[in-house]
């Protein structure tokens, strides 16, 4: 396993296939059948990843490096350690749902769409697995371009002002890293994370750093208040769009906070800790209420993943209390650990929402909460599939969405009790909004005549739900392979979190 | 002291070539029908291609530059890469212009005659080894573009472009030349080498720092750096695009080397000076550059200002007056003339008789008539505000890199400011591009010019090439500044 560069391969094959669907795509139908073919391969390619991946050993495994730029120690170097691969392999399985359920509703310049989903895929697992500061730095950039075009051609009536948007907040955001990175070049003379993370950094350097790479990864999460731009480019993005946005892009963000804020600046995430804390509890309340409020079914969904979200950002803080402070590194583990499983269920559970909308937006094309009314009527199996979703986004146990959040707030109990009383709100704001949604769309009576003549879910639509339903409840159900994978690499994280560097 | 060593004619043999090759070229036009100019036009190409091959087969080994004409000449590793680059950007220019200059009866031999000698005066100018030859090759490069910029002499606005262009830049040369009386008084010598020798011992040091501020003014003048940018919109914009591709490019890398020469070269024992100076220029130029340029409706004009914003990014290699900084610098010039060459280059391309296509909404839809010219454009603009993986990314990388390792965070984080803002007007190209509905005009057909299909498809993937490829360059680049 070691002679074959899989990260290579699951990067580049979505990428050069991409090139070939722009190059043969001129018919909609090779676009289509094509891009799938490139999606299952890569697919297929990941699996190997998450059987090759010992995850008893742990560690970064899988690792490929070359020289760059000689001059700069710059490598082109990548590995995988658990969260990686859980990271990767939700990728993977997304974009192929993903091209599945854009061959509706795409109907304008086919090939470009689909290429710039391919594109994007190969981009999101270059980052999950760049060991290279400005090789992450890269991709973390590049991936903007296929997003400002997906968001921007095929979006919806505000489509111009939600991608300038999306784009320049999001550029904002990273370029103060590079200069953070290059600061960091400077003292180490390369740019791999791990001689970041083992660099000498005084209180004021990280303090310093610490905020560059806060801006960035808190834009990219996102956190309040820093999370304007999301409403609007998941409103205006097309259902695929949406699906890549929240089910995998957001997850960057979180991913950064651990390769660069926790391992390079440990002292200041620690000082800075209540920083973010507070950020992830008002969003855990207020975006909650304001999510409440919503009479878009797609800017629902927006608030309601900041809100999840935030159990990351939290996840990830308090683990640096319970380190430090109380010294439990048993509960910090249960906090980081209950913070990768929430990256990887909401990416189910917010993929599989904005499917279901985009399934309601296809046949109504509004996304206006009024309009519907007793959908379950005339598609019950929909219905069913959408009652599914909603549960695992208030956290019912037995879904996917309860463990995650279980476990950071148990974390969080140890640290303080208010922290975790206010988290726990969570259960509260995010049953009522969801079900609310679920009371005023599924059920009830059909008051408006085009929903009585909807029909139900198609093959094709089938196969989307009926895939993210199957993650979501074996997640939910038995979550073991999932924390197995990742769980020797959390604690990695963790003993790195009790070495100070000042 | 003075004297003739025949081997000093090996080390211009480039130049020599270059210029028998374009008075051959002026005879044999004026016997060409206009109907033949297509033979001109190889000819000039031939000229510039075999003028590049010995540039690279004389090249000297690194670290062992020589000095030819008792130091007028300076024929080392960073003279070669300039030169070749710049043979390399006025050849392109070319290719980007046969086809509009065709189509407005332009197509004369002068327009050929003038590009050659203009690239003859870049050549002869970074190779300046004293005051004198520094000044003659700036000439020769301003008196040809101000030529070239009037070369549409019925169009009211080119002829306005060019006189502005000529007032203004005999102004330009006057304090330069200003500046080096100064220098010259208070040295004693013309020669760049001894100049910068005697720099300690002079007797009057505020003549030093007096005819300084005036070379400073001088060559921020040429390299278009605000508050001396005034011209640099109106000559852009008046200019024929062919001609605007043209000084658009290859004299940013003279413009390079003639900072380079008189500031490191004579004055580096005044560093001290110049790189606050400098930095404050940059700081203007990225402000100006790039505010004024979201308020741009006229595309030229638009990339004109982003100009002045790339200029304030090539001083960030400045300003830390070391190799590593001007190897960055050296190489984001490089980048920058590379990726406008395209932006200009489109414009010209898409450009017919009688519609210009220079306004930014001329290129609404483009992306549904013409994708692929539409992707090229789009490289070249995500290359120009500096998305990664493209070219342009990695020059701005290696120029705040420079900043922040000369201690000028500051500056780095002004220059990353502005940059997000220059993304703004950027974005609004490819937004027009992608997301605009076609306007009247998209029925128009490209240009049949095949070279010209291939020569701009090729230069604009080559900025994606170079996005991934960039360590051979920057090697070249290190290598000439003895890195």
């Amino acid at each position: 396993m070691a002679q074959w560069p899989l990260l290579s391969v699951l990067i580049w094959l979505p990428i050069a296939g991409a090139i070939l669907v722009l190059g043969l795509g001129r018919d909609p139908r090779v676009a289509r059948w094509l891009s799938v073919l490139v999606a299952l391969a890569t697919l297929a390619a990941s699996i190997p990843l998450y059987l090759g991946y010992d995850a008893a050993a742990g560690g970064m495994q899988f690792v490929e490096s070359h020289a760059w730029i000689d001059a700069l120690k710059v490598h082109y170097a990548l590995a995988a350690d658990g969260i990686s691969v859980a990271l990767i392999v939700l990728t993977t399985f997304t974009s192929v749902l993903v091209i599945v359920g854009s061959w509706g509703p795409i109907d304008k310049r086919v090939s470009q769409y689909m290429a710039a989903m391919l594109a994007l895929e190969g981009m999101l697992i270059g980052v999950f697995a760049a060991t290279d500061a400005l090789l992450f730095y890269v991709f973390f950039e590049a991936m903007l371009i296929p997003m400002f075009i997906i968001i921007g051609i095929w979006g919806g009536p505000r489509r111009v002002y939600a991608t300038l948007k999306f784009f320049i907040y999001t550029f904002l955001g990273s370029i103060f890293m590079l200069i953070g990175l290059i600061y960091l070049h400077m003292k180490t003379g390369e740019f791999s994370l791990q001689a970041f993370a083992q660099a000498p950094l005084d209180a004021t350097e990280q303090a310093w750093l610490f905020f560059a790479f806060l801006i960035a990864f808190a834009i990219k999460v996102p956190m309040w208040p820093v999370h304007t731009w999301l409403p609007d480019a998941h409103v205006e993005a097309p259902t695929g769009g949406s699906v890549i946005l929240a089910a995998i892009m957001l997850k960057v963000g979180g991913y950064g906070f651990i390769r660069f804020s926790l391992p390079i600046t440990p002292d200041a995430s620690q000082e800075y800790a209540w920083v973010v804390i507070a950020m992830s509890l008002v969003a855990v309340v207020y975006i909650g209420y304001v999510a409440l409020v919503q009479d878009d079914m797609k800017k629902l969904i927006a608030y309601s993943s900041i809100a999840h979200m935030a159990f990351v950002t939290l996840g990830l803080f308090i683990a640096l209390a319970l380190v430090r402070v109380h010294g439990n590194p048993d509960a910090a583990r249960l906090g980081v650990q209950g913070a990768m499983v929430q990256m990887i269920s909401h990416g189910f559970v917010s993929g599989a929402m904005f499917s279901c909308i985009g399934v309601l937006y296809d046949r109504l094309h509004s996304r206006m909460i009024r309009d519907y009314g007793g959908v379950v009527n005339v598609m019950p199996w929909f219905g069913a599939f959408f009652v599914l979703f909603a549960m695992a986004n208030c956290g019912l146990p037995g879904t996917s969405g309860f463990v995650g959040e279980f476990m950071v707030i148990l974390a969080a109990f140890q640290d303080n009790v208010w922290i975790a009383a206010v988290a726990a709100f969570t259960l509260i704001i995010g049953a009522a909004y969801t079900l609310w949604l679920v009371k005023r769309v599924i059920f009830g009576e059909v008051t408006n005549p085009k929903v009585a003549k909807f029909k139900d879910l198609d093959a094709r639509e089938w196969i989307v739900l009926g895939s993210f339903a199957a993650a979501v409840l074996a997640v939910g159900v038995y979550p073991k392979p999932l924390t197995d994978l990742m769980d020797s690499s959390v604690l990695q994280i963790v003993n790195a979190l009790m070495l100070s560097k000042a | 002291m003075m004297s003739f060593n025949p081997n000093d004619l090996v080390a211009i043999l480039p130049e020599l070539i270059l210029l028998g090759a374009t008075c051959a070229i002026l005879l044999i036009d004026l016997f060409l029908k206009p109907s033949q100019r297509d033979f001109t036009h190889w000819m000039s190409i031939g000229a510039l291609a075999v003028a590049a091959c010995f540039v690279w087969h004389g090249a000297p080994a690194p670290g062992q530059g020589v000095s030819a004409f008792n130091g007028m000449f300076l024929h080392d590793g960073i003279s070669v890469v300039l030169k070749q680059f710049v043979l390399l950007m006025s050849g392109l220019s070319l290719f980007y212009g046969r086809h509009y200059m065709r189509e407005r009866q332009l197509l004369i031999g002068e327009y050929y005659l003038l590009i050659l000698f203009a690239t003859l005066g870049m050549m002869l100018l970074v190779s300046a080894g004293s005051l004198i030859s520094a000044y003659l090759g700036l000439e020769l490069l301003a008196l040809s573009s101000y030529a070239l910029v009037a070369l549409n002499r019925d169009s009211s606005v080119s002829a306005e472009a060019a006189i502005k262009y000529f007032v203004l830049g005999a102004l330009a040369s006057g304090l330069l030349l200003y500046g080096m009386s100064m220098i010259y008084g208070a040295t004693g010598t013309l020669d760049l080498a001894r100049i910068s020798a005697s720099i300690g011992q002079v007797e009057h040091p505020g003549w030093l720092a007096f005819g300084l501020i005036f070379l400073i003014a001088g060559i921020a003048f040429k390299l278009g750096a605000a508050p001396f940018h005034m011209w640099l919109p109106d000559v852009y914009q008046g200019a024929p695009t062919a001609i605007t591709v043209f000084i658009g490019s290859a004299p940013k890398l003279a413009a390079f080397g003639l900072a380079y020469r008189l500031l490191e070269g004579g004055l580096g024992g005044l560093s001290e000076h110049w790189t606050l100076m400098l930095a404050i220029l940059s700081v203007f130029s990225l402000a100006i550059g790039n505010l004024f340029a979201i308020a741009q409706s006229n595309l030229k004009r638009m990339l004109a200002y982003s100009t002045i914003s790339h200029v304030g990014f090539l001083l960030l290699g400045f300003v830390g007056a070391s190799p590593a900084g001007f190897s960055a610098a050296m190489f984001y010039a490089i980048s920058y003339s590379l990726t406008a060459a395209v932006a200009f280059g489109m414009i010209g391309l898409l450009a017919r008789k009688g519609f210009e296509c220079e306004e930014i909404d001329d290129f609404k839809g483009l992306n549904q008539r013409s994708p692929w010219y539409a992707g090229i454009m789009a490289i070249a603009m995500f290359s120009l505000a500096g998305v990664p993986p493209l070219f342009g990314f990695f020059a701005k990388l290696l120029v705040l890199k420079a900043a922040i390792d000369a201690g000028f965070l500051w500056l780095a984080i002004v220059a990353i400011v502005f940059a997000i803002i220059g993304i703004y007007y950027y974005l609004r190209v490819v937004k027009v591009m992608y997301f605009d509905a076609a306007a009247d005009t998209s029925a128009l057909p490209l240009p049949t010019d095949v070279p010209l299909r291939w020569v701009i498809s090729l230069n604009g993937l080559a900025l994606i090439v170079l996005g991934f490829a960039w360590g051979p360059l920057f090697d070249w680049c290190n290598r000439a500044f003895g890195i």
